[in-house]
């Protein structure tokens, strides 16, 4: 019964399927089919639910009957104990699906005098393996046999020849083994399994508990070498894995607001796109939450539902310090459209917070997801577990066609730009707020610092919290730098006396022409005037003088006439 | 259980209870009387079975005559005995009655063990 791989392992080596969120894609397709894989881990770290979702799967999803074998616990609790994750092992059983035997070893009730073998064990395997035509067996743990048996001599040749059955029998086995302080199990169990080996652990940091998977070796396959964070919620065991993003999702060409006029602008006139995933980052107080606030009720408004997980304030304290800056959250919270999710990250861990949100997406299908911060992760885990969690979460809210839009509180002095820069590579768009310190005085500033597929403003903006929301205002670019706030008000207060001034100053000055002018061509119509005066008196003059000739002409004629004298004497002589 | 340490305490109501030992030596006493009810689960007849049966039959011959049953059973006729039975290693001899419920296993080579885990003989006095 060999399953077709999809996965690309050039290998060859065939592969069972786990069925298992995360592990098929860090194994490159499956545990080695036919052959016997060792997980090993502490207690309660989820091996048992490792093996029994390994047969689980194969029976209901490829046609693979399985036997579990279990050396702790009993067929009852055992089915009482996967029944919470909606697995009917009765039913299974009816259907010879599955097949479960409880082996119990009580060293008291045994007693060993000379040679012995396993045989009865191998007898009962093989037995039931047949019954049910099996294709799975899970050994859980086998360990429990060095309690019962005192000579290990026995027992390990008994071990080996046991695998060496099983895969004879080609069966795809799971054997749990229990770690020990320096080995990867308390009797070395690695020593004959060596096929493929995984190991379990639930480690502490910062008193945050994480359960972790590491693919120690898989002969004859490539798998992923990482420690993957996994988590075991109601649904089962799933892991997850950085490097088998999906990325076929469907983007749309869809653009949503931001709830600010000034930031769509910014955004390309028309704001984010819907299914991306946005991240804005600021120093505390830059006005992170206002943001989210400002996208919600612009969700809201549209008849979207929202998911607003907040992980430093209670919901009412939102509802309150947003009804301060005129945004009310309340209304869309009683139409049921705004759901609050309000918790410490320290309660569940990492995983645990993961499925939280799993779950909520699935049962409240929002088109939006806010997360104020994620930071939050950060104190619940460490980077690369915090990483590899944002990455699953942006990647399920992108499959799911939700917008996701996260906060992330930098510090001032700029340590957590690493954790920035991780993150941000995940996002489409990323916002800055930053404070602007001048003057005496804080103010925020905003700034687009990249939108895929959205050509952005390159201007930063101030960013003001007003009575009526989010304002965003050019800031004053002026020879003396970027002014802000007050500054920024009062450099233009300045710029507008000066302008006054300079503008009264050519009215004045333009009057005066003017007036200089009037002055000008009032001395020149005086001037006319006496010209006027002037020319009519010369004239007069000249009549009277020409007069005054005639007459003294008429006078001297008259005169020689008088005389008769030199009558023909020429006239001038 | 119950029931066989009642049927002891009738038989020596003077017992201390909390003395174990010697509830033991008393057990042992009584066990003189009781019919065994046995049986030997082998695999295939390999030499190592040849031998065990072989020994569970002479010891049953030399201190039980006449007071026990013993049944052989070999596990690859009837597999579907070693989950009943819930037996892991082979040979078993699986001491039903008298109670308690007793899995000797191995090619039963040593005498006093296979004594001792039948209760034909003290604990103490086991000495290799």
């Amino acid at each position: 019964m060999v399953n077709p791989l999809d996965d690309s392992d050039n290998s060859g080596l065939p592969k069972a399927r786990t069925g298992i969120e995360g592990l098929d894609e860090i194994t490159n397709g499956g545990l080695p089919e036919g052959r016997p894989t060792l997980v090993s881990g502490q207690a309660g770290c989820g091996k048992t639910l490792l093996g029994m979702e390994f047969l689980v799967n194969g029976a209901r999803e490829f046609d693979e009957p399985g036997l579990f074998v279990s050396f702790e616990e009993t067929e009852e609790e055992l089915k009482d104990n996967v029944d919470s994750l909606g697995f009917d092992l009765e039913e299974l059983s009816d259907q010879d699906k599955l097949a479960l035997d409880h082996i119990r070893v009580v060293r008291s009730e045994i007693e060993e005098t000379g040679e012995y073998d396993l045989e009865g064990l191998f007898i009962r395997l093989k037995h039931e393996i047949e019954r049910i035509d099996a294709d799975r067996v899970v050994l859980d743990t086998i360990e429990a046999l060095f309690s019962g048996f005192s000579n290990k001599t026995i027992l390990r040749a008994e071990l080996r020849r046991l695998f060496k059955t099983l895969k004879g029998l080609g069966v795809t086995a799971v054997i749990t083994g229990e770690s020990g302080d320096d080995s990867l199990t308390r009797h070395g169990l690695e020593e004959y399994v060596s096929d493929c080996v995984i190991h379990l652990a639930h480690t502490e940091s910062s008193n945050v508990y994480t359960r972790r998977l590491r693919i120690v070796k898989y002969r004859g396959s490539s798998h992923e070498t990482n420690e993957f964070p996994f988590l075991i919620d109601e649904n089962g065991f799933s892991i997850l894995p950085v490097t088998s993003l999906n990325l076929d999702y469907k983007v749309t060409q869809e653009r949503i607001s931001s709830g600010i006029t000034e930031l769509d602008d910014m955004l390309g006139g028309e704001g984010y796109y819907k299914g991306s995933s946005i991240l804005v980052s600021g120093t505390a107080g830059t006005g992170k939450s206002s943001l989210c606030a400002h996208m919600a009720d612009s969700a809201c408004e549209r008849g979207e539902e929202v998911l607003y997980l907040a992980f430093e304030e209670a919901s009412d304290q939102i509802l309150r310090n947003m009804r301060s800056i005129g945004i009310d959250l309340e209304r869309w919270v009683d139409a049921g459209l705004l759901h609050f999710q309000a918790e410490r990250v320290s309660m569940y861990g990492l995983e645990g917070h993961l499925a939280v949100i799993h779950k909520l997406v699935n049962e409240l299908e929002p088109e939006l997801v806010i997360i104020d911060p994620i930071n939050a992760y950060l104190t619940g885990g460490k980077e690369l577990e915090t990483k590899t969690m944002l990455v699953r979460l942006t990647d399920f809210l992108k499959q799911n066609g939700i917008t996701g839009f996260f906060t992330n509180l930098s510090s001032a002095d700029g340590t957590s730009e690493s954790t920035e820069v991780n993150i941000s590579s995940m996002m489409d768009t990323w916002i800055l707020l930053r404070d602007i310190e001048q003057g005496n005085e804080r103010n925020r500033g905003i700034y687009v610092l990249k939108s895929r597929g959205i050509s952005n403003s390159n201007q930063i903006r101030e960013f003001l919290i007003t009575d009526d929301g989010v304002k965003l205002k050019d800031v004053y670019v002026g020879p003396s730098g970027v002014l802000t706030g007050s500054a920024r008000v009062i450099q233009e207060s300045k710029d507008r006396t000066e302008k006054q001034n300079i503008e009264e100053e050519i009215e004045r000055l333009e009057i005066e022409l003017e007036r200089k002018k009037e002055a000008m061509e009032a001395q020149m119509d005086l001037l006319k005037a006496q010209l006027q005066t002037d020319r009519m008196e010369t004239k007069k003059k000249l009549e009277e003088l020409k007069t005054k000739r005639e007459q003294v002409d008429l006078t001297r004629q008259e005169l020689s006439q008088i005389r008769n004298a030199d009558k023909q004497d020429p006239q001038g002589s | 259980m119950d029931e066989e340490k009642r049927e002891n305490k009738d038989i020596l109501d003077d017992s201390d209870d909390l003395d174990v030992s010697g509830e033991f030596e008393d057990l042992i006493e009584s066990s003189s009387s009781e019919t065994y009810e046995l049986r030997l689960f082998v695999a295939g007849m390999t030499p190592k079975s040849k031998r065990a049966v072989e020994r569970v039959r002479r010891i049953c011959d030399d201190y039980l005559e006449g007071r026990y049953e013993l049944e052989v059973i070999d596990l690859y006729q009837k597999p579907e005995l070693a989950r009943g039975e819930r037996v892991i290693a082979a040979p078993t001899l699986v001491k039903k009655l008298p109670p308690p419920l007793r899995k000797i296993i191995g090619d039963m080579s040593n005498e006093e063990k296979l004594l001792v885990g039948l209760d034909l003989k003290k604990k103490d006095e086991e000495g290799n």
